[in-house]
């Protein structure tokens, strides 16, 4: 079972044409800003119509414009971590946590969300308000919500950017225990290198809304395809080795 | 205090605090279509909304004259069909209140639901909530400061409403007569130390309701 994704849009002068697909494991779309990451995320969860193409999950169609099928985004099943985390201000954390848990009865919402919490470590933070705890829990938060009702995938756009560097790598470590409870396609995009190398079992290059590159991280990164992916991974390295060797 | 203006002033209450409950439904509906959506003939929604607050409230009471008259172009048929006439009845007060107060809420409504973050919208979306659901569960309570202000200043207006009510409801005393027409006919009429006591006992009642009104707000929000 996976994910594959065949989609065009232009908007302002901007043009988005990639396929790629994924089975049940974690992908990370990597490219500069303005590569069209964020959009095509947005266009998988249906929150932003693509001109055309289709988009399968698990073999359905969620989208696909020759067969007029457009389901929105209530229908499509993926859970979604925003850039912001987009946790409900006025809501607490449990509170927001439940709010993922739709369609559960009462029973099983209270008792997965308090086995969840107990796993992403935000046990005792229940009655707390978003803006009373940490980045990291937030994190936390955000994605026990978006797996509570254990959606078909999940989809991750740049969930530890605002995070310090520590931290961050603890949150990758976190995701990738996650992973083993849940074997479903995961797309995370970033444009830090690191991380991308660091989570990815797929790498997809992402340049100029095309699909510049696929592969293993250490198939992309050892061996660039084109000058133009080249140039993005070793500029990256440069700066990334750079960056260790500084703290070194 | 003598029956007529104990009678103004329940009026008053009752004929604003009805055209509010109708201000917020359909004010919130308004609003959030006109934050929200795209549709052809927005521009003119909005504009046709927001005329009560420029022009003068005669101006607004003539044209729903025109409207709900007894031979007015929807007033007719209703008056053909039931024999009654909204003109010259509590209701007409309501429904002139009603128009007068309505852009107020919908223009802080929808500043506030426009201020409200797109990304939250879409986490409810994907998180498998309808678009009522989240509407009422993420949008509506974090625009809860615009709204209240909204629904205040719509109470207030109504309150205080006088042209578009006397042309369409008339200034019948013991029928019509809010406080400030009862006010207006106690000074027309010479009447000074009336209108000095409903002026005064008037603006007491709206500035102990502000009051309240504000110290509610405070601990709602």
């Amino acid at each position: 079972m996976g994910l594959s994704v065949n989609i065009r849009k232009a908007v302002n002068g901007f043009k988005l044409d990639a396929q790629w697909a994924i089975g049940d494991e974690l992908a990370v779309l990597f490219g500069y800003s303005g590569a069209g990451k964020s959009m095509t995320l947005q266009m998988i969860a249906g929150l932003l119509k693509p001109d055309e193409g289709a988009i399968h999950l698990n073999g359905r169609p969620v989208f696909n414009s020759a067969a007029a099928i457009d389901l929105p985004p209530q229908a499509r099943s993926f859970g979604y971590v925003f850039q912001d985390l987009a946790l409900f201000p006025p809501m607490t954390v449990r509170e927001n946590i439940h709010y993922g848990a739709r369609g559960l009865s009462k029973h099983e919402r209270e008792l997965r969300s308090r086995d969840m919490m107990e796993r992403f470590m935000i046990a005792g933070l229940e009655k707390k308000y978003p803006r009373e705890i940490s980045g990291g829990q937030k994190q936390r938060v955000a994605l026990a919500r978006a797996l509570i009702r254990r959606p078909d995938a999940l989809l991750l756009d740049e969930p530890f950017s605002a995070l310090d560097a520590p931290l961050r790598s603890e949150m990758r470590n976190f995701l990738k225990e996650i992973r083993r409870e849940f074997p479903i396609p995961v797309v995370l995009v970033t444009h830090d290198l690191a991380e991308a190398a660091a989570l990815a079992d797929r790498l997809i290059i992402l340049a100029d809304g095309r699909v510049a590159q696929t592969g293993t991280a250490s198939e992309v990164l050892n061996s660039p395809s084109s000058p133009e992916v080249e140039l993005l991974v070793n500029t990256r390295d440069k700066l990334l080795h750079a960056s260790i060797a500084r703290r070194n | 205090m003598d029956n007529s203006l104990l009678f103004s002033m329940k009026l008053s209450a009752q004929v604003a605090a009805v055209a509010t409950i109708f201000v917020v439904i359909v004010g919130l509906s308004a609003a959030y279509l006109l934050a929200r959506k795209n549709f052809p003939g927005k521009e003119l929604l909005d504009i046709l909304l927001t005329l009560p607050l420029v022009l003068p409230p005669t101006v607004t009471g003539y044209y729903l004259i025109v409207l709900f008259g007894r031979n007015g172009l929807l007033g007719r048929y209703l008056y053909a069909w039931t024999g009654w006439s909204i003109m010259f009845t509590w209701y007409a007060a309501v429904l002139a209140s009603f128009v007068v107060a309505l852009p107020l809420m919908v223009k802080a409504a929808r500043a506030a639901i426009e201020s409200v973050d797109k990304n939250l919208i879409n986490a409810s979306y994907t998180l498998g909530h309808s678009e009522w659901r989240t509407a009422v569960k993420v949008v509506f309570p974090l625009a809860g400061k615009g709204i209240i202000a909204g629904t205040i200043l719509s109470f207030a207006r109504a309150m205080g409403e006088f042209g578009a009510t006397l042309m369409l409801a008339g200034n019948l005393p013991g029928r019509t007569n809010t406080m400030p027409l009862a006010i207006y006919s106690s000074a027309a009429s010479g009447d000074w130390s009336e209108a000095n006591t409903m002026a005064l006992l008037f603006t007491l009642t709206c500035g102990l309701f502000l009051y309240a009104a504000n110290r509610l707000a405070k601990r709602v929000i």
